[in-house]
């Protein structure tokens, strides 16, 4: 089945706070946006791609850099890559912030 | 469309095939992988680890569920090919599933040998080689008390080490004169044997087995000269046999193996054979390294690439068995055409020989000492002629008596092997450190997969290490920095804040040449500590700065959930209290009551949207359950009932919770009161702990009941509650001053000296200040739930979970 792709209004930008995870279910899928510290919003899926699982929502954030608050991977937000010595790989989310209001694009 | 590459066979050979074929081509086929177990692909070789305990199976998956789903791979675990059509290209499974296929690779590997005895049927007869195996053996030796282990060889051993760790008596039985007559000579082989003595297994040398005894299950062994010896247990570790029925009954050639050409290709084309189950030039080989080679080639092949052809492996052994260090490789025998250069320390109980055919190294026996194996292999596996050196030179290069390891690094040729597993070598490693900026034996690891598979090579990769960064590895290595976002101690940190009077975190990361920004996981909740520590008059803490389950004043799980566990001070509760628990934990549906250890009452499995209104319908304040702080003080009912009790310990015990919860500590804190000798509340094992005497308390402390179990000493006698309260804010504070971050008060106090620690709380006028400065701290504090139910935007910042709705 193709499946086509959807912008979804997500959150006010102003309601994010900054370096702290925002969990958001959005037509079932669990996505969690980060507000960086430059201001970036990023979204990454709600799930730690540690084998055993867990949430990122409440990870720390340190730059483009989260750490999965359950087993401490180092998570990039750009590609959802996890870094060395660690791997796997957490699904991205396109993000755009158009005046006041973030999209992602599902 | 994409081609069909279908795999029978999950385990080491296979994905790593399959994992070089996405280095050259990600994403040319689309793949199928049947695995017999019920497992991912695991580090088979580290099963002898995990039977000896040293690792969990968990600890060994090499590439997880997600790696599969990630990369698109349709894995069918837990299902065996049963049939190969090659005519109509397509292969059945012993659920009935059928998968056509365009290009086929075997890659069964093989199964434990079992002797074909009488008996050898009979319940508790095991082979050695995979998950199954390893965890009927554990499960067994709770049960059983002795073993026997068929086969002296590598596996034999391994097997019969881990039993020993187990705690099972065991007996290794041996066809031959000799163990590991393949890989040994008679001189290292005795050394083995006698050091695998001390270390507790029994020999039975030059014994075959005739039959195994009992009725169902074993209960001994019965040998060909009729002698006989009990056994509960019996592995079997004689040998392996190639899994090649399948490939046989298909009608592809198999002589001892499935016979394959230099490019992995079998008789029938579009099939292909790798790993144990191949036979290459009349050669089945029982160890990954060469199997590795094979992967790379047929990679190559299917990718359609033109690679060059697999001419075959010569192999090194190790034995993973501590405390017996060789290294073994080529022809280990003398015969007309060698002669042999040994060297025997028996004082050290070292052994080293080297066979030398046709002025070339034809072979190598270490033992005690396998330094130099490295650079010998090498040698041998490049037929370098040798005639130029002499016997010392050849055997001690540059590490004579200990000589200096680096240098040993500095002389190795780029080309040579670090990693034998993994066809490795120095350079690739050099290049890996200096290209990606790594600076851990993990992270070369990650980089080029050396040290992944058995890890003997992990102590050279270090040094490589050493000797590609210099002075910086060196300096990491020795004085090692918080993390590795700064090279600076905690000291020094420490130093920096009071001299700079910092007070926040990002100044500290800025003043002080943070490499990474915003610091990581490690340091930013250390240094909001220290910070907090320094300053305490105020500091404002950072609460995105701290440990997961302290920023959201509950404990996370596995799942994401989180637990809540109110204070039940001192463990004294009331009726009321246990309702009102009971109730929210109805109304919440809350998956878990439980009572912890701390003596109180935990909810497991709280979403984190629920707990704020939780935190207000129970109306009690946080138990700390999750901080590095107080968290709870365990007490027994002492002498308001118990007959033997002199003191009031329940009410030492809530004055203590009362003053001291919430405080911030290096690493949590834990007290026990008990009211008399007999200790009920286990004051012994504590942070501190007070023993009521007649008239008076006894204070312990830096005891422990967590990973490295240390009982308490002895600080003082005093006579009321008073002064025990006085001494407790004082050692807290000498505690949160001076210790690391994360370090508990058990190895602080080791660190600290107690002569020490007593010195300091001796004097009543340090004690005097640092409980000044105690008090102080303990003003900033606020109940943690409370803020949160009163206040929205903590609510909303860590407490909510948006929903949007897609139309
Ligand atoms: C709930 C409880 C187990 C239980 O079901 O009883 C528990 C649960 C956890 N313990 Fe514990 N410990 C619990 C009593 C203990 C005890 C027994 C005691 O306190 O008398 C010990 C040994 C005593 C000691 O600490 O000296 C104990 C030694 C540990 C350790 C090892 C500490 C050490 O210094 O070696 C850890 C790991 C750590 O803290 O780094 C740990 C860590 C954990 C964590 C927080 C692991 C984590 O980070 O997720 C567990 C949270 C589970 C969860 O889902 O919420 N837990 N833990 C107990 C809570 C007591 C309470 O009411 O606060
Ligand atoms: C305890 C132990 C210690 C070892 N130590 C070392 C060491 O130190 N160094 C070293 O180099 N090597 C060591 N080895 C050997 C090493 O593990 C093997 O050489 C390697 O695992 C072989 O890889 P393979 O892919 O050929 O076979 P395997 O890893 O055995 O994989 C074959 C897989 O195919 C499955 N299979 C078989 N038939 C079918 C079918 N019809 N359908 C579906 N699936 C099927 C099997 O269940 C198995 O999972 C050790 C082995 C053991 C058991
Ligand atoms: S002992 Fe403690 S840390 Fe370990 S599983 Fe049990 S609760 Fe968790
Ligand atoms: S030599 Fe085995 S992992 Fe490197």
């Amino acid at each position: 089945m193709q499946m086509t792709k959807v912008r979804v209004k997500v959150a006010d930008y102003d309601s994010l706070p900054e370096r702290a995870g925002q969990a958001v279910t959005v037509g079932g899928e669990n996505i969690v946006l980060f507000r960086k510290s430059n201001g970036d919003v990023k979204a990454v899926e709600n799930r730690s791609p540690h084998r055993k699982g867990g949430t990122l929502a409440d990870a720390l954030v340190s730059g483009k850099f989260i750490y999965c608050p359950v087993y401490d991977l180092k998570i990039s937000l750009d590609d959802g890559k996890v870094q060395a010595p660690d791997t796997g790989e957490v699904k991205t989310y396109h993000v755009e912030v158009i005046e006041n209001e973030v999209y992602i694009t599902i | 469309m994409k081609k069909k590459l279908v795999m029978i066979g999950n385990g080491m050979a296979g994905v790593r095939t399959i994992e070089e074929l996405f280095k050259f081509q990600p994403d040319g086929y689309e793949i199928t992988i049947f695995g017999n177990e019920p497992h991912p692909n695991y580090n088979r070789i580290m099963l002898s680890t995990v039977l000896q305990g040293d690792k969990s199976i968990e600890d060994i998956i090499m590439n997880d569920w997600e790696w599969y789903k990630n990369h698109g791979i349709q894995l069918y675990s837990g299902e065996a090919v049963t049939e190969i059509d090659k005519e109509k290209r397509q292969v059945t499974s012993d659920q009935g599933r059928k998968v056509d296929y365009d290009e086929l690779i075997i890659a069964t590997g093989s199964s434990s040998f079992i002797l074909p005895v009488p008996g050898s049927d009979k319940k508790g007869v095991v082979g050695f080689r995979d998950i199954h195996d390893c965890e009927m053996m554990i499960k067994d030796s709770k049960q059983y008390k002795k073993a026997a282990v068929i086969g002296g060889g590598l596996l034999g051993l391994e097997a019969a080490r881990g039993l020993l760790n187990l705690g099972m008596e065991v007996d290794v039985v041996h066809l031959m004169s000799h163990l590991m007559e393949r890989q040994l000579d008679e001189t290292a082989s005795e050394m083995l044997k006698k050091e695998l003595e001390n270390q507790g297994m029994n020999f039975l040398l030059e014994k075959q087995t005739a039959e195994i005894l009992g009725d169902e299950r074993v209960t001994g062994l019965r040998f060909s000269d009729g002698s006989e010896i009990q056994a509960d247990l019996v592995v079997m570790a004689v040998g392996i046999r190639p899994n090649v029925q399948l490939a046989k009954d298909s009608g592809i050639f198999v002589n001892r193996g499935i016979v394959v050409n230099d490019y992995m290709e079998t008789d029938v084309q579009n099939i292909y054979a790798v790993g144990e189950c191949a036979e290459h030039r009349e050669i089945v080989y029982g160890l990954v390294a060469p199997l590795y080679e094979q992967g790379k080639v047929l990679a190559a092949n299917l990718a359609g690439i033109p690679a060059n052809p697999y001419e075959g492996t010569i192999c090194g052994t190790q034995l993973k068995v501590s405390g017996c260090d060789l290294f073994s490789a080529g022809e280990i025998g003398d015969d007309e055409g060698t002669k042999s250069i040994k060297v025997h320390n028996e004082f050290d109980g070292i052994y080293k020989k080297i066979v030398i055919r046709d002025n070339r190294i034809a072979g190598i026996v270490l033992y005690g000492d396998t330094k130099d194996s490295n650079r010998l292999f090498r040698m041998l596996t490049k037929r370098e002629d040798i005639s130029g050196m002499t016997s010392v030179s050849i055997l001690e290069a540059n590490g004579c008596c200990g000589g200096g390891e680096a240098g040993d690094v500095a002389a190795m040729a780029d080309d040579e092997l670090v990693c034998g597993c993994n066809g490795v070598t120095k350079g690739t490693i050099v290049e890996a450190i200096r290209t990606n900026e790594l600076t851990t034996v993990d992270e070369v690891g990650g980089c080029t997969n050396a040290g992944r598979s058995c890890g003997r090579c992990k102590s050279l990769i270090s040094d490589i290490l050493s000797y590609t960064l210099g002075d910086q590895y060196d300096t990491s290595a020795k004085k090692a920095g918080i993390c590795g976002c700064t090279t600076l101690n905690k000291e020094e940190i420490v130093a920096e804040i009071r001299a700079k009077g910092m007070t926040n975190v990002r100044e500290v990361m800025n003043v002080l040449g943070w490499s990474q920004d915003e610091g990581c996981s490690k340091c930013r909740p250390a240094i909001n500590y220290y910070l907090g520590m320094v300053n305490y008059g105020g500091y404002k803490d950072e609460r995105d700065s701290r440990l997961v389950n302290e920023k959201m004043h509950a404990n996370i799980q596995k799942d994401g959930t989180y637990s809540v566990v109110p204070r039940m001070y001192g463990g004294v509760t009331t009726a009321a209290d246990l309702k009102k628990i009971a109730e929210v934990a109805e109304k919440y549906d809350v998956p878990l009551v439980k009572l912890t250890g701390g003596q109180r009452i935990g909810l497991f499995g709280v979403n984190k949207e629920d707990l704020p209104a939780m935190w207000e319908d129970l109306g009690m304040p946080s138990g700390y359950a999750y901080g590095k702080t107080l968290r709870t003080v365990k007490t027994c009912v002492g002498e308001k009932f118990c007959r033997f009790g002199t003191q009031d310990s329940m009410g030492l015990g809530i004055e203590l919770e009362k003053k001291f919860e919430r405080l911030d500590t290096p690493h949590k804190v834990k007290m026990g009161v008990s009211a008399c000798p007999r200790n009920c509340a286990e004051s012994g094992i504590k942070d501190i702990g007070f023993v009521g005497v007649d008239g008076g308390w006894e204070i312990y402390i830096g005891g422990n009941g967590g990973t490295d179990l240390r009982a308490a000493d002895l600080l003082d006698t005093v006579k009321t509650k008073e002064e025990a309260m006085e001494i407790t804010g004082a050692y807290l504070q000498y505690y949160r001053e001076t210790a690391a971050y994360l370090e508990r008060t058990a190895p602080w106090l080791e660190r600290m000296g107690l002569e020490h620690v007593k010195e300091v709380l001796a004097d009543e006028n340090k004690r005097k200040q640092l409980n000044e400065r105690l008090d102080k701290t303990l003003e900033r504090y606020n109940e943690p739930w409370q803020e949160a139910i009163q206040d929205n935007g903590i609510k909303e910042k860590y407490y909510q979970v948006r929903s949007v709705t897609v139309e």
